[in-house]
């Protein structure tokens, strides 16, 4: 905390333009080493081709990202070395086997660590003499996680890692994450839309939307710079414009968006003021009159 | 030592840290000296943000009670747990004048006061 932290990711000026019109422009943000990052937003915001271009999976039209202080492009293989992935369906072959899975990632990793991965099978309950098609979604999760972590990754990426999942195997992961960044060496990236996941345990927030950065840093920070006003309908129009950035109305009333420094003031048997959670920010920065500013 | 978190109290999660820590030294569970529990450690056990701890560590650290030492963890000071007692006796102190206040105002003599307060002490017990 007395110096500068390593930086385990930094996304500079990242942007990607799609023949089909959508655009992932400019997009900036650092994880410090140690922690555990979520990159929210809608769908189609644009976390899938963020995830891509750290991966270089597709090519940037512009913007540098480093992993771990090594360039993604001109160092890939010493990145992909110190990279464990996850995604929301498994890369693997469906009729390999677990044990087969582990003869090929050793291939592919001069770190791997047989008793690591080992460890990681019977933490999980996984049989190696399985096929990949015969596990469950929870199991080809845990899988490729017990792969990412048994070569040493320094930086787990986790692409929609808990969609399916019941809450019993979610809890899991999210006990299996707290645990690997507790040396403080290993960093996680992790975008969801099931923020649930992300409200206690995540130390950074990424948000983006339409294919912008609207947020990014601590989640506290993220939560705080909001809230969350209800009233009746007739307050509406006293709202400042400038201090609401999302208004949802129904018949009987609104729930507004409001950054916390400018909270309207309205005697307090007219309105209810509450804490915004992730889902709130996210639901009211995306309907019709919202603002993309900066925050 | 005892930490409890609630998600629904409405409480930022890094002040309910603080207030039960500040309790544990102030009742002397934490001594002087005594480590916290680390950081990392204790993020992950309740799971929640390493950056909640670090605040509410950090925090205590400025108002004095705990220390960060480099590379060791977290320490509750020598003089923690006296200015702890210290700001006790000051709060007790408002307290006990704002509470003479209404007591002369409604014309309540310091004998009856004072039974009043030992019913209350010892009802707490």
């Amino acid at each position: 905390m007395t110096t500068t932290p390593p930086m385990a990711l930094s996304v500079t000026g990242a942007t990607k333009h799609y023949d089909s019109g959508f655009t992932l422009e400019d997009v900036t943000f650092d994880l410090p080493a140690g922690y555990i990052m979520g990159l929210i937003g809608p769908n189609g915001a644009g976390k899938s081709t963020l995830i891509k271009l750290i991966l270089n999976m597709i090519r940037r039209d512009a913007g540098q990202i480093q992993v771990l202080g090594l360039d993604a492009i001109a160092d890939e293989e010493a990145v992909k070395e110190q990279l464990g992935v996850v995604f929301d369906t498994s890369y693997f072959v469906d009729t390999w086997s677990v044990d087969k899975v582990e003869r090929v990632m050793r291939g592919m990793y001069r770190t791997w660590r047989h008793e690591a991965f080992d460890g990681h099978l019977r933490r999980f309950g996984l049989d190696r003499g399985k096929k990949v098609k015969e596990l469950s979604r929870g199991m080809q999760m845990k899988l490729m996680l017990a792969v990412a972590l048994s070569h040493d990754a320094r930086l787990l990426i986790l692409d929609e890692p808990t969609s399916g999942l019941d809450v019993l195997a979610r809890d899991e992961l999210m006990d299996i994450l707290a645990a690997t960044i507790e040396d403080g060496e290993r960093s996680i990236l992790f975008s969801t839309h099931i923020t649930a996941d992300l409200e206690r345990a995540a130390d950074f927030i990424t948000y983006i939307t339409r294919g912008e950065l609207y947020f990014t840093g601590p989640k506290d920070e993220f939560e705080d710079s909001f809230r969350i006003v209800k009233a009746g309908l007739d307050l509406l129009d006293r709202l400042p414009a400038k201090a609401c950035v999302g208004v949802h109305h129904y018949s009987t009333g609104f729930d507004a968006l409001v950054r916390s420094e400018n909270l309207p003031i309205f005697p307090a048997d007219q309105i209810v003021v509450e804490p915004a959670s992730i889902d709130d920010i996210i639901r009211l920065t995306n309907v019709g009159q919202s603002s993309l500013g900066e925050v | 030592m005892k930490l409890i978190i609630s998600s629904v109290s409405g409480e930022p999660i890094y002040e309910q840290i603080k207030d039960q820590i500040r309790a544990a030294v102030l009742s002397g569970e934490l001594a002087a000296g005594e480590a916290l529990p680390s950081l990392r450690k204790l993020a992950k056990e309740l799971r929640i943000s390493v950056l909640t701890v670090t605040r509410a560590y950090n925090e205590l650290a400025d108002e004095g009670i705990v220390e960060n030492i480099q590379g060791k963890g977290t320490f509750v000071m020598s003089q923690g747990t006296e200015l702890m007692k210290r700001r006790a006796r000051t709060r007790i102190q408002r307290i006990f004048d704002e509470t003479c206040t209404a007591a002369k105002a409604a014309d309540i003599p310091l004998l009856d006061l004072m039974a009043m307060l030992e019913a209350s002490y010892k009802d707490q017990s």
